[in-house]
């Protein structure tokens, strides 16, 4: 977390380590953190890409894939801060579906129903998350466990009400969220919406990870426990986190619907959203990652996925590479992070052995311990 | 039969009684008693020897998969590639075998040695490269399934009679296939009680760093519960195939086999964060499971509520035992001691 502290001095009057060099050794150290590293990632894989295909590098079709893109990395900002608070969120498919469902049901006549039916959807977001998080925290019910029910259930009560007719085609006017955007912009010919959702949400992301919310949010997937005895109510903190994730999942949705109106949609879709983080260099089990490296994460597995199909590999072979490098990419960023950690800290006599990272699984332990 | 390894001595001392796994049995006889009530209304008897065969049949595959998904979980990790490992089985038996008698042996020695493999690579990528259990075996898994996408459209393969055989026959009401599940699941008992690894697997499963603290290799019990996950579920693969008589790419997945043995491990009281647990447990969540599968078929519930009651009922059990473990957990130190 060291280039997200705030630019002020400590107490003791020095400058703070990680202040104490210019702006370019920062932003050089920064990008040698798993978390920086997924920015180099990006540029690399857009480079080769417009290397193979120069079609790609024309604004307009970049900016296209930058809104079609935009789903999944919401959906990936709302997993990293139910990750980073030591937790997991597996009912996120679940939610995208649902919500794409109550959207293709309920929004079919007239554009008078979109807002009632766009405050249903965040409402039923709120309301899913609200229980993922006080199962997991009041009933102490490990949160895998926990949003693996919802998910079950999810799906249940969405293909039970929905039965098995196809899902009705909501309004033109809401599928416009999705597929519209603005029209006639000089250079890149269209803004779509969805960039500008996703561009807003990762701006009050950022800004909220640098408020005591976020920071108490990090310390807690740290260390419950620490953050509790400072003083931090760690079960509604690690609520919000879960109502977020689902909000951010139904906004997801929201712009599904533009493109399809299936009830596959959503599914998977937690695990891409995992995915994504963890490329972004967040560490499952708490307190590492930054919420921007989630979001860049779903650039780019979404950017390997198209510099796959440049390159004419079989898209069978999608699962394959995706399962290399989410290993490749938390393999290398388990040793990163521990090397960044030691040269941070004075070095400790009473350090044993090679000190790996046993981390604890992130959601199987028993909830909070209030 | 895990209690008396696991649970503090305190436990007895306080008077608090039941093991953990004496409560999901407890849980089962209930779901058994409202089951059989349930069923009786809908004018069907639970008892007939049908039924009872249905029942056992549901648990023998979830089962074996559930029994390896045990052992990972106890030593703190977790196995996500379970369906595609059955998957892959199902296709590497069946078109090994292709019809032929005589190609059984060579195709089940074969099925289960790429299994081992699989599950020695998921050991490997969480042991050395520290790489957390749910990223290397989802991984693994899209790596597997990868494969089967690209190298098999459809099903494959054909099982020989002589080995269909397998699934078809009964001895009474119960079908061998359980009885090989349950046989797999003595073995496992034993490794786990009886040996020195499966003694190690509660300890690291239990504390990594106390473990390793203790002179333990912590790598070697992360590694052999890996395998020996994998080679389960080969055999679950094996016996669908038995069942199907030809493999399928997609017979995992849509068993949902990962998410559901999961389910089943933690509805049997073994905690998911490791070190406490057991396979007698696993069975009788795998039990309830096929218990209130045949009670809601019995009274043709939907099957897409099945779901919400299967997901209600986990969440719920799960928040039974975490609030028991809290409560019987003795104080470490006194609090003079503490100061």
């Amino acid at each position: 977390m060291t280039t997200t502290t705030p630019d002020r001095p400590d107490p003791a009057g020095r400058e703070l380590p990680a202040h104490a060099r210019p702006l370019g050794a920062r932003l050089a150290a920064g990008a040698a953190t798993p978390g920086g590293a997924v920015y180099v990632l990006v540029a690399v894989l857009l480079v080769s890409i417009i290397i193979s295909n120069p079609n790609f590098g024309d604004p307009s079709s970049l900016i296209r894939f930058a809104g079609r893109t935009a789903p999944i990395a919401i959906a990936a900002m709302g997993q990293y801060y139910v990750i980073v608070s030591g937790e997991f969120d597996l009912s996120m498919g679940a939610v995208v579906t649902t919500q794409v469902i109550i959207a293709g049901n309920m929004a079919g006549e007239s554009a008078g129903q979109v807002v009632p039916v766009l405050v249903l959807m965040l409402l039923v977001g709120v309301l899913v998350g609200l229980v993922n998080g006080l199962a997991t925290t009041l009933l102490r019910v490990p949160s895998f466990i926990v949003t693996l029910g919802t998910m079950l259930a999810l799906f249940g009560i969405v293909r039970y009400v929905a039965g098995v007719a196809p899902a009705g085609n909501p309004v033109d006017e809401f599928r416009q969220i999705g597929r519209g955007g603005i029209e006639g912009v000089p250079v890149v010919e269209v803004v779509p919406y969805p960039l500008i959702i996703v561009v807003v949400l990762a701006a009050l992301a950022a800004y909220s990870m640098r408020r005591p919310f976020g920071r108490a949010l990090v310390a807690a997937g740290d260390n419950s426990e620490a953050a509790r005895l400072g003083g931090t109510s760690v079960w509604w903190i690690k609520t919000r986190a879960f109502i977020i994730s689902s909000l951010s999942a139904s906004v997801a949705g929201i712009i599904l619907v533009g493109y399809a109106g299936g009830r596959a949609v959503g599914e998977g879709y937690e695990f891409s959203a995992i995915t994504a983080v963890v490329v972004g260099g967040v560490v499952l089990g708490g307190g590492r990652g930054w919420v921007l490296s989630a979001a860049a994460g779903a650039y780019a597995l979404e950017l390997l996925f198209v510099l796959l199909t440049v390159l004419e590999v079989p898209s069978t072979w999608r699962p394959s590479v995706q399962g290399l490098i989410i290993i490749l990419a938390v393999a290398a960023s388990a040793r990163v992070w521990q090397v960044g950690r030691r040269a941070a800290t004075v070095p400790d006599p009473d350090r044993s052995g090679p000190g790996h990272p046993t981390q604890p699984i992130p959601g199987t332990h028993e909830g909070e311990k209030r | 039969m895990s209690a008396t390894v696991t649970s503090p001595r305190g436990l007895r001392a306080r008077g608090a009684g039941l093991s953990s796994t004496a409560i999901v049995y407890l849980v089962l006889l209930g779901a058994i008693v409202i089951g059989a009530i349930l069923t009786a209304t809908a004018g069907r008897n639970f008892f007939s020897s049908g039924n009872i065969s249905a029942i056992l049949t549901a648990t023998s595959i979830l089962g074996l998969v559930a029994i390896g998904q045990t052992l990972v979980i106890l030593v703190g990790s977790l196995d996500l590639s379970v369906p595609y490992v059955v998957s892959l089985s199902s296709l590497v038996g069946g078109t090994m075998m292709a019809g032929q008698t005589g190609n059984i042996v060579p195709a089940v020695l074969v099925t289960v040695g790429v299994a081992a493999a699989i599950g020695l690579a998921n050991g490997l990528i969480v042991s050395q490269l520290h790489v957390h259990g749910f990223i290397a075996t989802l991984g693994v898994g899209l790596i597997v399934s990868g494969y089967l996408g690209t190298n098999y459209k459809g099903s494959a393969g054909s099982a020989p009679g002589a080995f269909r055989a397998i699934d078809e026959t009964k001895i009474g009401p119960v079908p061998v296939s359980v009885l090989i599940m349950v046989a797999f699941a003595a073995l496992a008992i034993l490794l786990l009680q009886r040996t020195r690894i499966g003694h190690h697997m509660y300890a690291v499963g239990g504390s990594p760093e106390v473990a390793r603290l203790s002179g333990l290799r912590t790598s070697p019990p992360v590694v052999v519960a890996h395998v020996l996950c994998s080679v389960m579920s080969a055999l679950a693969g094996l016996l669908l195939l038995s069942r199907l008589s030809v493999g399928s790419p997609t017979i995992g997945s849509q068993g949902g086999y990962d998410l559901l043995s999961i389910a089943a491990v933690v509805l049997g009281g073994t905690l998911l964060a490791g070190g406490r647990g057991g396979i007698l447990g696993t069975l009788g969540g795998v039990a309830i499971f096929a218990v209130m599968d045949s009670t809601m078929g019995a009274l043709q519930v939907n099957p897409f509520l099945k779901d919400v009651v299967r997901g209600v009922i986990i969440i719920a059990a799960v928040a039974v035992y975490a609030r028991r473990n809290l409560q019987v957990r003795p104080a470490r130190f006194s609090a003079q001691e503490a100061r």
